[in-house]
């Protein structure tokens, strides 16, 4: 059995990278809080990892003559719908930002924890303690 | 690693937040200063905030200060003819700086300024804890 260390370490190492990406999106929603016609923006995180992963659905084609589907590219900036808009045009909520910064730091750890363990138990293997 | 552009982001916002704490400070110390004429009369000064949109391939900006700018509100005129800078008609011009205005860009740009810094700190913390991976 061949232990690779892309495989060993999974999704984790990715899904990392796409939290570091969203950690610095939110970041940037937070710091312009209050400038004019500002508008948040955000990442689908599901379909970012899930086109790092190479995962996607498309459409399928089925005659020569179909144009492959674009669409929206996963893990591309959207942006994001505010429930109250401010009247100079910004739409960055502070308490969602914050939420969501949060929640990202957090998850980020996890992966961050789960990879940490992965790296132990190759450790552990190599040794062979 | 994007993590330390959160570093360069946030600190931008810190900065901007600063600048319109100051301009806060400013107007509050200045909201009796007495002039006799119109032109040399203190008037409320703001910072103008943009997103730095300037690198095309950046995705995330941070937050830049054009520049500082005089609010055009009508000054306050009282009629003070003893006062020493008083104008011949007995008046002296005041500035145009609205205490109420100024206390709730206060309080707006010092709850920024703190959760920028909170922003700064959680990614100090995703990053030290990333540098002992494994560990």
């Amino acid at each position: 059995m061949a232990i690779g260390f892309e495989g060993a370490l999974s999704v984790h190492a990715q899904a990392l990278e796409i939290r570091s990406r969203r950690a610095e999106i939110l970041a940037a929603n937070l710091a312009n809080v209050d400038t004019p016609n500002y508008q948040a923006r955000d990442i689908d995180f599901k379909a970012a990892l899930a086109s790092v992963q190479g995962r996607e659905e498309t459409l399928k084609t089925t005659n020569a003559a179909h144009l492959p589907a674009q669409g929206d590219a996963p893990g591309e900036l959207l942006y994001r719908t505010p429930v109250q808009m401010a009247l100079d045009g910004n739409t960055v909520e502070e308490e969602q930002e914050k939420a969501g910064f949060s929640d990202n730091a957090l998850r980020y750890q996890a992966s961050l924890q789960l990879l940490g363990n992965r790296v132990q138990g190759l450790l552990a293997a190599i040794r062979g303690e | 690693m994007s993590l330390f552009k959160v570093f360069d982001i946030s600190g931008s916002a810190l900065r901007a937040q600063t600048i319109r704490l100051n301009t806060t400070a400013s107007n509050m110390a200045n909201i009796d200063s007495i002039s006799s004429s119109t032109a040399t009369t203190y008037r409320a000064r703001q910072p103008v905030f943009a997103a730095q949109l300037n690198d095309a391939e950046d995705e995330a900006a941070g937050v830049d200060v054009l520049g500082i700018t005089e609010s055009q509100a009508p000054l306050r005129r009282e009629y003070r003819p003893d006062h020493p800078l008083s104008d011949p008609q007995g008046y002296v011009n005041l500035p145009n700086v609205n205490p109420v205005e100024e206390m709730a860009n206060m309080i707006s740009a010092s709850r920024s300024y703190q959760s920028n810094l909170e922003v700064l700190n959680t990614s100090k913390q995703m990053l030290l804890r990333t540098l002992t991976l494994g560990d």
